[in-house]
């Protein structure tokens, strides 16, 4: 019944006037494109700017570290898991003094108790898994996504740290 | 002219209207009704108490009123009380100063855990803790290595206290969840972890040599319980994590997103589920050798372990199972089970899952057809990318005297109370 009605009106519309069917067209082709435009931003809006990102810029390497070895415990947005895996979205952890961050990546940390919380799940030590200048890349990736802003990690820091 | 302005006017007025419409019709999700759930026809559900803290298991009394543990105190206390009046809950002073997950009633004592003891209080005849501060100590240093450090428990019919002590490892690597890290020969874990203990439940002050090694092989059980009909302890493991983190060369991530299986076992006495030596694969239907011992996604293991009485895909966290002997839900979920999963963590790039309550039906004390969700949009969004983004997590259940369903959330400590009506 709905069909019908939209094709009278649309297509076997009695008006003359082309001006008018027009509008109508118009006005059917807005509503189309109101339907697509809103549930593009309804659905996932994230996941529509990510896609947006992905297709302008080139992953960086620290993101590519982050995605094998950081993405399952602290997420895709750094949110962590509660009671598991801490979020790296702000905190002095991630944007404080540069040298113990680069060690949590040397020598793994566990139960570690931020702003009253711990959390169980242990960080496994990847000092053997991950080159030096991984380890920069990953942590200025950090440091600098999720809403983060902080200086580089360089390669020297992280060879620093190690001794 | 004044066609361009009619024009005008109408393309705004489309565009209001579309937007409108379309508003109108994302709004008409399932999740409406029912306190945000989805539900079978014929269910309703209601928040019958919001913002308790971090909600693990639940318990009513014969009187109706709401026994929490959280997880972690808070305002110093562990363990809260809501007093049912006439449908509508009172929350009364809370007690316990410690965090933990188990609670659950047993023969006029309202039992709870820490995540190292466990410990009861006597209720009153009208269903109270009279005296909070005498808790009785049951059960005392269990391990706490912080990982899967829950002490859940049930109740057998002859005295019994079932205890998980979970492992406090992934899969017993040598380096714990490091990418590559071969396992511990003869995992020295489980002699006092990954399995369940069986204590007196009437008896103080027990320790590991005062119970019976019951069953082992189990690397994390949140959610057990005594089947009556069966007369078996069933538990719900939570299977390894992070097969593609760990092992990239055997697994790809979207295998690893769904591997292996969360898995219903039936126990009895000396049973052994087989970790970290195998897991099983719900998909070839098999036990697989585990990475960390030489598998590799397809060889068996040598020795045969315990076979799982259902498996559902990984990750989803199962943390509380409860056999319904209510007589208010239609005949099909009568001794039936209902499993909360809490929701997943390691599916990344995938969605993550779980975030539901499950129903198996059971008849003569073993699953007698397929799981299905029973109640779903505990996390409030369609697609959970983050476990941090869900609103609510299904954490407890419990059974009111009038046979609805309480599920408890441990994120942001809302009850809900799920009833059917024909």
């Amino acid at each position: 019944m709905f069909p019908t009605m939209l094709k009278e009106r649309y297509l076997k519309s009695p008006i003359k006037n082309n001006w008018m069917k027009k509008i109508f067209v118009v006005e059917f082709l807005m509503i189309v494109f109101g339907f697509i435009i809103v549930s593009a931003f309804k659905y996932r809006p994230s996941e529509t700017r990510e896609l947006a990102y992905t297709f302008h810029q080139q992953k960086k390497p620290g993101e590519i570290v982050y995605e094998k070895y950081c993405i399952s415990c602290h997420q895709a947005d750094g949110s962590g898991v509660p009671n598991m895996s801490p979020s790296l979205v702000e905190g002095s952890f991630v944007l404080g003094d540069k040298k113990p961050l680069v060690k949590i990546v040397l020598n793994g940390l566990k139960n570690v108790t931020i702003n009253d919380k711990t959390y169980n799940n242990p960080m496994p030590a990847l000092g053997s898994v991950l080159k030096d200048k991984q380890i920069a890349d990953v942590l200025t990736y950090v440091r600098n996504s999720f809403g983060n802003k902080a200086s580089a990690v360089t390669t020297a820091e992280v060879t620093e740290a190690r001794k | 002219m004044k066609n361009k302005f009619l024009f005008s006017v109408l393309i705004g007025v489309a565009i209001v209207t579309g937007t409108l419409a379309f508003k109108n019709i994302s709004q008409q999700t399932p999740f409406n009704d029912h306190a945000g759930l989805a539900l079978p026809a014929g269910f309703s559900a209601s928040i019958v108490a919001n913002n308790l803290g971090e909600v693990r298991h639940i318990a009513v009394t014969k009187e109706g009123g709401i026994y929490a543990k959280l997880g972690s105190t808070k305002n110093g206390k562990g363990i809260l009380f809501l007093k049912s009046n006439n449908g509508k809950f009172q929350e009364q002073n809370g007690f316990g100063d410690y965090g933990g997950t188990g609670m659950r009633i047993h023969n006029g004592y309202l039992y709870a855990s820490s995540n190292t003891d466990v410990y009861r209080y006597k209720l009153n005849d009208k269903g109270e803790v009279e005296n909070p501060a005498k808790a009785e100590t049951i059960v005392t240093g269990l391990l706490d290595h912080g990982e899967h450090n829950s002490k859940s428990f049930t109740f057998d019919n002859d005295g019994n206290i079932y205890v998980n002590v979970g492992a406090y490892s992934n899969s017993c690597q040598v380096q714990d969840r490091a990418p590559g890290s071969m396992g511990r020969p003869g995992c020295p874990i489980l002699d006092s972890a990954g399995g369940i203990w069986q204590f007196k439940a009437d008896k103080m002050d027990q320790h590991y040599g005062d119970g019976v090694h019951y069953a082992t092989g189990l690397r994390n059980v949140v959610g057990l319980e005594w089947n009556q009909k069966d007369n078996a302890l069933f538990v719900m493991q939570h299977g390894r994590d992070q097969l593609h983190d760990l092992f990239p060369q055997y697994y790809d991530a979207k295998t690893s997103s769904i591997l292996p299986a969360e898995c219903m076992y039936e126990i009895r006495k000396g049973d052994n589920a087989g970790w970290p030596y195998i897991y099983y694969d719900q998909i070839q239907k098999k036990q697989i050798l585990m990475p960390e011992y030489g598998g590799d996604g397809k060889k068996m293991a040598d020795k045969k372990y315990l076979n799982p009485v259902m498996a559902f895909p990984g990750h989803m966290a199962p943390n509380d199972l409860l056999f319904y002997t209510g007589n208010q839900f239609p005949e099909k979920y009568k001794n039936g089970a209902f499993i909360a999963f809490h929701g997943s963590w390691n599916r990344s790039p995938e969605p993550q899952a779980g975030y539901f309550v499950v129903f198996v039906p059971f008849k003569d004390g073993k699953p007698s057809g397929k799981w299905e969700i029973f109640a779903n949009g505990f996390a409030g969004q369609k697609v959970v990318m983050s476990p941090g983004k869900a609103e609510h997590r299904p954490c407890g259940l419990a059974q009111s005297p009038d046979g609805s369903l309480y599920v408890s959330d441990d994120v942001k400590g809302t009850i809900f109370k799920i009833s059917y009506k024909k």
